[in-house]
């Protein structure tokens, strides 16, 4: 017997969680780790999904999440790396203010 | 089946409360690393073992060990030391030990006791999940590997920087 509507709990339960942590948390680094917690949930749903229908389907969604996932990561820890050296810090509020 | 899954839930959703509520990000990563491990023993206990490789060995293992790059280069000098040593106290590093030595118990629980695994029974094999990939969803793949090269481009755009010595050939040069 697959548990499927816990699967779609969980993935329900880690999305928020990672919603909650982009709200709230204020270092750039912790909001990209629930940005990819976020990411790994919306994949985790789609992983349930598949199994659900026994295909194969929601497994390749996931491959694709994954590979999103990963340029994600590549392009956001360089903009880390770029607003360090300009700012000093890692304070998401330290970018809020445009120079115009 | 359904303790093990219900287990590995527990410790996911755990750990990542636990990362949430954590103010240095080097024991953050301690507990999404464990989270993402958690994510992969439910994959794996769904009949996805493909799925549940590839989330330790690419989620786990390449996008953390990026992030633990990226929070060693930022913390350099006196502040990474006193960390460093604030990491070696027991306190810092019990918890995500505990969780992932649930997620190891249950492992060798589904090996040592229920005979062979729940995917080989039951679930989407690599084979199958490999034939529709390269098969209906080869334009996807063309796709994620345009944007990981775009990815890559972007990265490398955004860590250039220029260094003295490239100014001065750059200036000799007509």
């Amino acid at each position: 017997m697959l548990p499927v509507r816990e699967g779609f709990v969980l993935a329900g339960v880690l999305f928020t969680l990672g919603l909650i942590g982009v709200l709230v948390r204020r270092n750039v680094l912790f909001v990209l780790m629930s940005i990819e917690v976020m990411l790994n949930a919306a994949g985790l749903a789609f992983v349930v999904a598949g199994m659900r229908w026994r295909q194969p389907d929601g497994q390749i969604v996931f491959l694709f999440i994954l590979a999103m996932a990963a340029a994600e990561v590549s392009v956001g820890l360089a903009l880390v790396l770029e607003l360090y050296h300009q700012y000093k810090s890692l304070d998401t509020d330290a970018i809020s203010r445009m120079r115009g | 089946m359904t303790i093990v899954f219900y287990t590995a839930s527990a410790v996911a959703i755990a750990a990542t409360i636990l990362m949430l509520t954590r103010l240095h990000a080097v024991h953050a990563l301690l507990y999404l690393i464990v989270s993402l491990l958690a994510v992969a023993v439910v994959f794996y206990d769904l009949g996805a073992p493909f799925v549940a490789a590839l989330e330790v060995i690419i989620y786990a293992g390449a996008i953390m060990v990026l992030f633990v790059f990226v929070v060693m280069l930022l913390n350099l000098g006196e502040e990474a030391a006193r960390a460093e040593r604030a990491l070696l106290k027991p306190s810092m590093w019990i918890g995500p030990t505990v969780l992932a030595v649930i997620l190891l118990a249950e492992f060798v629980w589904l090996l040592v006791c229920s005979g062979m695994p729940p995917a080989a029974q039951a679930g989407i094999g690599p084979v199958e999940v490999g034939m529709a990939l390269f098969g209906r969803y080869l334009i996807g793949v063309e796709l994620a590997s345009m944007l990981l090269m775009g990815g890559l481009v972007g990265a490398y755009h955004l860590g250039w920087r220029k260094s003295p010595i490239t100014e001065v050939t750059n200036a000799a040069r007509p």
